[in-house]
Parts: structure tokens; sequence; C-alpha cells
């Protein structure tokens, strides 16, 4: 966090130096407030602020009145996921009755933007940059019809949003002077375990002006990457530990209850 | 009190977790019943993955059986023949429902299956078990005396060869009536994350034709082995099984089943079973409305 913000304040220093390049477009310096999230026993969630700041070329802001966007996303590892739909059979009970497979479907996709996406970027470019929930390049493994892939990409979009794995929120970035943006993205307990990006991108007049990329880690830590690993590598011992607790549970709640 | 639950993959109450094995371990302490058939569904209502939910309620059960067999070993109460055949069924039972559960998830009909089984052998039980507790309250209000039951196993157990004898539970009986019912149970245990010993003192006493001092504790006993193995195969095979659940729920449900036992000393049985009875009904009424119901999620996500 420390380092971000120094990053932020010695931007127009750094910008200074670095001007022989003769660049015309502007370059963006992005930093998260956390690199590293530990999932622990107490962990119900984290707050990530996004923050940076946009350098100009000749630390001149454009003096044309076209506004300046950003859009920051971050996204959990891909997953090759299943998605049912359930249907009613004869009219009684509801059943899984089709299905249809994403070879990589993002675990987790957040994005915050200055405005409403759809008022900055036209569909291409949304579609080109994987930008908001409907430009999800889900890439279902199966020749389905588009118009049954249209049904499961919105079935999976409204099933992870409710949940609070996808997120859209237009208008969370907040542009400050022009130059310095920041942005708040709130991760459940939910989400898998894995390296996260978050990328932000500069948008000015429908285009994609520039980008930038940072990496977050999120990874169990202590106990709970103990316990998970155990029953990923050692399930034998794991199950023998499950069922010795059990037993030593209730036998302990036994001798104790006899002393009373 | 937010936890952290490693295999699940989410953060829980643990206060609620204990809270609900709490009250299941009443219920437990009370009815002699393990309790798994209330703990799945509750889990699964609180947001648990159905997988994750079954298969860590097993071990639950396994912590309320085993206080139950320390005392009926002490009472004499437990036929360790007939159990060990009951046992040697259910453990061959729980890794052939393992398999019924992996073929079951993959075509993607598990909770479907669950949901199914569970409304017909709750529905089914319930209400004989109501009918039962109620003419036996009516009964004892009239003062009428209950007409001695006839102790007999049921002709197709006769008709099973190589008969043996089985001192405590009074009988002379093939080991093969013991074995597959061990087995009939054991695949329950496994897809439904139940001891089983509702289904099983009901079918040891009528037919098998135990006598009744063995039955509970030899239920007990089984349940015991067989939910030990069916986490052991939910460890190797679904890979589902959350300690940490495992141990909140432990924790009340133990606690509960303690003093849930003082205070059915208190009740008369036949009160009991009825309240059982009706709890069982409702149970598997809320599971049946559940499949009816036009469903939250029409669409689920799985890795694959």
């Amino acid at each position: 966090m420390k380092r971000g913000w120094l990053a932020v304040l010695a931007a127009p220093l750094l910008m200074a130096q670095s001007a022989p390049r003769p660049a015309t477009k502007p370059v963006l310096v992005p930093d998260v407030s956390q690199r590293d999230i530990e999932i622990q026993y107490s962990f119900t969630g984290a707050n990530l602020l996004l923050f940076g700041a946009i350098l100009y070329p000749g630390g001149r802001l454009p003096d044309d009145d076209k506004p300046t966007d950003i859009v920051v996303v971050v996204k959990g590892p891909v997953q090759s996921i299943l998605v049912r739909e359930k249907q009613k059979l004869g009219g009684l009970i509801w059943v899984n009755a089709s299905r249809l497979r994403y070879r990589s479907a993002p675990s987790f996709y957040a994005i915050a933007s200055s405005k409403p996406i759809a008022r900055m970027l036209d569909a291409r470019t949304r579609a080109i940059y994987e930008l908001g929930l409907s430009s999800l390049q889900l890439s279902p493994a199966s020749s389905a019809p588009l118009q049954e892939q249209d049904r499961f990409a919105r079935g999976l979009v409204d099933l992870k949003t409710r949940t609070g794995l996808y997120v859209e929120a237009p208008g969370a970035v907040e542009i400050t002077d022009g130059v310095l943006y920041r942005a708040r993205v709130a991760i459940p307990a939910r989400v898998p375990v894995g390296r996260f990006t978050a990328e932000t991108f500069l948008i000015r007049d429908g285009r994609v002006l520039a980008a930038a990329t940072r990496d977050i880690e999120i990874r169990k830590s202590g106990f709970e990457r103990f316990v998970a690993r155990s029953a990923e590598r050692q399930s034998v011992l794991y199950g023998l530990a499950a069922v010795a607790l059990s037993v030593l549970f209730g036998w302990g709640a036994g001798v104790i209850a006899r002393r009373l | 009190m937010d936890i952290y639950l490693p295999i699940a993959n989410l953060s829980v109450n643990a206060l609620v977790i204990v809270l609900l094995g709490g009250g299941v371990g009443l219920l437990s302490g009370m009815f002699g019943v393990g309790g798994g058939f209330l703990t799945t569904p509750l889990l699964i209502v609180y947001g648990i993955p159905p997988t994750v939910a079954a298969a860590s309620a097993a071990s639950q059960v396994t912590g309320a059986s085993v206080s139950g067999v320390f005392a009926h070993v002490r009472r004499k109460g437990v036929d360790f023949k007939m159990g060990g055949f009951l046992v040697a069924g259910g453990l061959v039972g729980a890794v052939f429902g393992g398999w019924i559960f992996r073929l079951l998830q993959a075509s993607g009909q598990i909770d479907t299956v669950i949901a199914i089984v569970y409304v017909l052998l709750l529905g089914s039980i319930g209400s004989m078990m109501a009918t039962e507790a109620w003419g036996a309250i009516r009964r004892m209000r009239s003062g009428e005396a209950p007409k001695p039951r006839k102790r007999r196993h049921h002709p197709l157990v006769a008709s099973l060869p190589m008969r043996t004898r089985f001192y405590r539970s009074g009988l002379y009986i093939s080991p093969f009536a013991p074995l597959l019912l061990g087995f009939g149970v054991g695949i329950l245990t496994i897809l439904l994350g139940v001891g089983g010993g509702f289904i099983l003192v009901p079918a040891m006493l009528y037919l098998l034709g135990m006598t009744t001092q063995v039955v509970v504790g030899t239920s007990l006993f089984q349940t015991l082995f067989v939910t030990a193995m069916a986490t052991m195969v939910h460890a190797t095979t679904t890979k589902a099984v959350d300690i940490v659940l495992a141990a909140l729920l432990l924790l009340g449900s133990v606690a509960g089943a303690q003093i849930g036992a003082r205070f059915a000393a208190r009740v008369k049985p036949e009160y009991l079973r009825l309240a059982l009875a009706v709890i069982v009904l409702l149970v598997a009424g809320r599971i049946a409305l559940g499949l009816g119901w036009r469903p939250d999620a029409i669409y689920s996500v799985e890795l694959s």
C-alpha cells in the first residue's frame, strides 16, 4: 500500500525523467492495495483498493473537452466448468435436463468503471477487451445452437452475479483532477485460490488508449492451507483424522456427562 | 463469529453451525437416532454445497453414536455377532454406494436422487411411526393393555440358507439377512449422509425379529462403523469432507445429545416417538415441496 502511494506521488517526477519518449499516448501507472491475499480461519472476503495515475505525454492534460474514463477489471483464474439447466419433468419435479461445458470461464470477474461501459465503448471493442459481463468470452465446448449458448451464458452470469463472483459496478471508479483514479472491489469469501489479475484501461473517445496489469495472488495460508492440502494429497490419513476426531468428541462428551 | 471452511471454500457463522449441531444432537439424544437426516438438508439450506454437506454430516453421526455404543456395551445391549454381519454388509454397501454417488454426480442427478430418496424414505417411515405411536398413545389413554407382539422374523428371512445362532438376539437365522440389511443401509449412509438407524431399528424389530433389548445398541454399533467408513469413502473419492465443518457440528451435537438423553428419560416414549414422527414428516414434506417448487436457480455450476 505504502509503495503504491509513493509511486503515485513520484509519478510526475518519473514522467519528467522519461520524457524523451516522443509518445503521444498517455500511460497508466496502476497499483493495488494488496498483492497477496491470504485466506485464514477468519477470512470473510477482502476489500481491494485499486488506484493509480494517468501520465499524459508532456504532463499536460488534453485540452479538448472529451471525457477520460477508467475501467478496472479484476479476474480470477479461469476454470473448466459444467453448467446444468433444470427443467420441469412431467409437470412434477425440477431436474437437471441439459448442460453445456465451458473450457475457460473466469472464476471471478469484477468490473468497475467511471461510467457505464456501454456508454464509452461500442460492442465490438467491448468484446475484444472482454469488458462487461455481456462481453465475456466464455468459449463453450460444444456446437450447440447460438440461441442455446446465449441462454446458458445468461444463466451462468446471472448465477455468478447472485453469489457475488461476477460483479459489474458502473460509477465505482473515482477520477481526481483527471490524473488520479481509485476504485474499490470486494472479493467475496467464496473465491477460488490462484493468480488474479487487475487490469486497468484508459478510455477516451471510444478507444482504449492505454492498459496495464497487476497480479494479485490469493492463497490459503496456515491451517487452512494445511487442511486443503491434506484432503487432496493425503486423503486416507485425512479421512482417518476426521473419524478419530468424531470418535474422540463423542467419547469425550460421554465421559464428561457421566462425571457431571 | 465467522469461520472459513477450507474444503467448502466459504465462510460460515461458527455459532450457527454449532447451534445447528446442538439442535440435531438434542433430537438425536432424545429419540436415539443419529440425526443425519436433519443435518444434511439443514446444511444445504444454509448454503453448504450438497456434496460437502453429505460428506461432513456422516462424521457427526459417528460422534453421536460413539457414546451411545459405550453405554449399551456396558449394559450388554450389543449383539456383536449380529453387529459384525451388519457392519460387514454395511462396509460393502458403503463402497458400492460411493460408486453410485460418483455415477449420479457425473450425470448431474445426484441432488434430485437424494431428494427423492429422502422423501420416499422419510415419508413412509414417518407415517408408519406416526400411526404406531398414535395407536400406542390411544391405548395408553384408555388404559387398555398393549397386545404383546409375537416376536417372529419375516418368512423371507427364514428362507435364507446357512442358519446360525445369534445368542444375544435370541435368533437362529441365516447370516445373509443382516448382511443384506447392512448392505442396503450402507448405500443410504453414503448417499444421504445418514446413519440409517431409523431404518435399521424397525427392520431389526419387524424383519429379523430381534430381542428389543439389543436392537438399539446393535443398531448404534453398525452406525458407528458404517458412518466411519462413509467418511473414509468420501475422503478418498469425493474429497468433500470438511474437517472444520465436522468439528463445529460435533461440538454442538455431542453436547446436545447428552442434554437430549437426560430429557428423554423424563418423557413417555410414546410421545417421543410421535414427536419424532412429526419431525420426520415435516422434513419429508419440506424436501418434497422443494422438488416441485420452481427453484431459485435454474442453472447450476460445477467444476469439470
